[in-house]
């Protein structure tokens, strides 16, 4: 009687166990910006690995404090992202006219380009004709590299822990 | 004697558990949110039979229903919004055409936002010197940045440039631009028509949709121009730009003698800062505990030196 009760409690205990690492190693995110870096250390000082784009799926391998290891592209690259750049939902491109089922809700799901979008920018820029939107392109064309800012912070003897926890 | 090896064994095994549970669970999920831990539950409960599927997807919808904060609004949409917010600030003002200035403050710019607590932002953060004698400041949502020649003028120092972008990057992160668009608006546009899956609009919802966006574009325009965000609001970013530059490894007194050399420079009653902004003398009283007496910043030469030739012509 009592080697049944000790083989159900072990059973339960690595049952916990498992389902406790196979859903925290296994899960979905995106990335919920235009262009996202996964680079070699939790830092922005590492090394760039690969650039992700805006939807791709990424699978969390581990946490440490605002920087998550990833795998990316089916596994062919691992690397940490800044937690700010994902999102628990998935994000998915809107098809024709199709309305989303009503199982879905946007905590699961986000539609790119839904709302304001490129399309209502436009209409705006038809309305508003004399709105300064070509400074606003020209001010986004002004990119700083990472080599930049690291040789800014070595230069200025700057000490940055950003990001890390 | 058999009998007492296994109650031993019994005790050895619900003080595992015991430890387990008390130790371990929160270890391995420390960080995840109530949402994670109810779907791994629901997950379990579903695939043991204890409950059906559809009755797993009510119980995580619920929960995450109540989980759900502040505005439904994604980073694309906060991105569309923001870069309205400042084409129309560009039409108040005109960039100031100096490369040096500009790709200064944009390097230090970056290299703050990367310390802060939201280093990713759809389109990035961009940074612009505005041609203008006016002390100010304005943070379009999502993270276009920028700042007048007058208020650079008050900055005698990199820290003092850096307490000054870092106080907007604190508006951003926060999202106070997006905080100050009426909300009923808001629900309508994202809810009535932002639902709808379509990836090319039909003129008549292009047509509201686009009325809803200016409405909520003119909303952001109106607090960050006319009246300004709360004191609160200011806090916040004060707050954050204290963290910002001690994360970097600037002195945060910077952002205090910044706010006593505006304290000179500002008019009471000026249609600027001082009209959009709590006086600098309350603003130091808030972040003082913050900052504490310790100051332990390098003062670095090559700093000083790049500071002088971005500013030459300020």
């Amino acid at each position: 009687m009592q080697n049944k009760w000790i083989r159900w409690i072990i059973l339960a205990a690595l049952g916990v166990a498992v389902s406790g690492s196979l859903a925290f190693s296994g899960e979905m995110m995106s990335v919920r910006i235009k262009q996202g870096q996964l680079r070699s250390a939790p830092t922005f000082l590492g090394k760039i690995l690969v650039t992700l784009q805006y939807r791709d799926r990424v699978s969390v391998l581990e946490q440490k404090g605002d920087w998550l290891h990833v795998s990316a592209h089916g596994g062919k690259f691992r690397g940490w992202i800044h937690k700010s750049a994902l999102t628990e939902k998935k994000i998915e491109l809107a098809s024709g006219n199709e309305t989303v089922g009503h199982t879905a809700t946007t905590d699961e799901i986000a539609l790119a380009g839904k709302g304001f979008n490129r399309q209502v920018e436009e209409e705006f820029k038809a309305r508003n004709p004399n709105i300064r939107f070509d400074a606003i392109d020209r001010m986004e064309k002004l990119q700083v590299s990472q080599s930049d800012i690291i040789r800014f912070i070595k230069q200025g003897e700057l000490s940055p822990q950003g990001g890390e926890s | 004697m058999k009998s007492d090896r296994k109650a031993g064994i019994m005790r050895a095994i619900f003080r595992f558990m015991t430890v387990f549970f008390t130790i371990f669970l929160p270890l391995i999920w420390g960080c995840k949110t109530l949402n994670t831990i109810t779907d791994i539950g629901t997950s379990v409960a579903v695939s043991t039979g204890v409950i059906s599927e559809t009755q797993g997807d009510a119980i995580s919808k619920t929960t995450k229903a109540v989980a759900k904060t502040f505005e439904d609004i994604t980073p694309e949409q906060e991105y569309y919004i923001g870069r309205t917010v400042g084409a129309m600030i560009m039409n108040r003002y005109k960039a100031y055409e100096n490369s040096s200035v500009n790709r200064y403050v944009n390097v230090l710019g970056q290299t703050l936002a990367q310390a802060s607590d939201m280093p990713e932002t759809y389109g990035g953060y961009h940074f612009l010197v505005l041609d203008s004698s006016e002390i100010n400041a304005f943070a379009a949502p999502g993270g276009l940045i920028f700042v007048t020649r007058g208020l650079l003028r008050c900055c005698k120092s990199e820290g003092a440039v850096a307490a000054v972008l870092a106080h907007e990057i604190g508006h951003v992160q926060h999202q106070h631009g997006l905080q100050a668009i009426d909300k009923s608006r808001l629900t309508t546009a994202l809810t009535t028509i932002g639902t709808q899956a379509a990836r090319v609009y039909g003129p008549k919802e292009l047509s509201e949709l686009t009325s809803h966006f200016e409405d909520a574009v003119s909303d952001v325009i109106s607090t960050m121009v006319n009246s300004g965000y709360s004191r609160s609001f200011e806090r916040q970013a004060d707050q954050a730009s204290v963290k910002i530059l001690k994360n970097v490894g600037y002195s945060p007194q910077a952002l205090v003698d910044m706010l006593n050399v505006m304290d000179q420079q500002l008019k009471p009653g000026g249609l600027d800062f001082a009209k959009t902004h709590p006086s600098p003398e309350s603003r130091i009283s808030d972040i003082k505990g913050q900052i504490g007496e310790t100051d332990v910043s390098k003062r670095s030469a090559h700093r000083n030196k790049r500071f002088m030739a971005a500013m030459r012509n300020i």
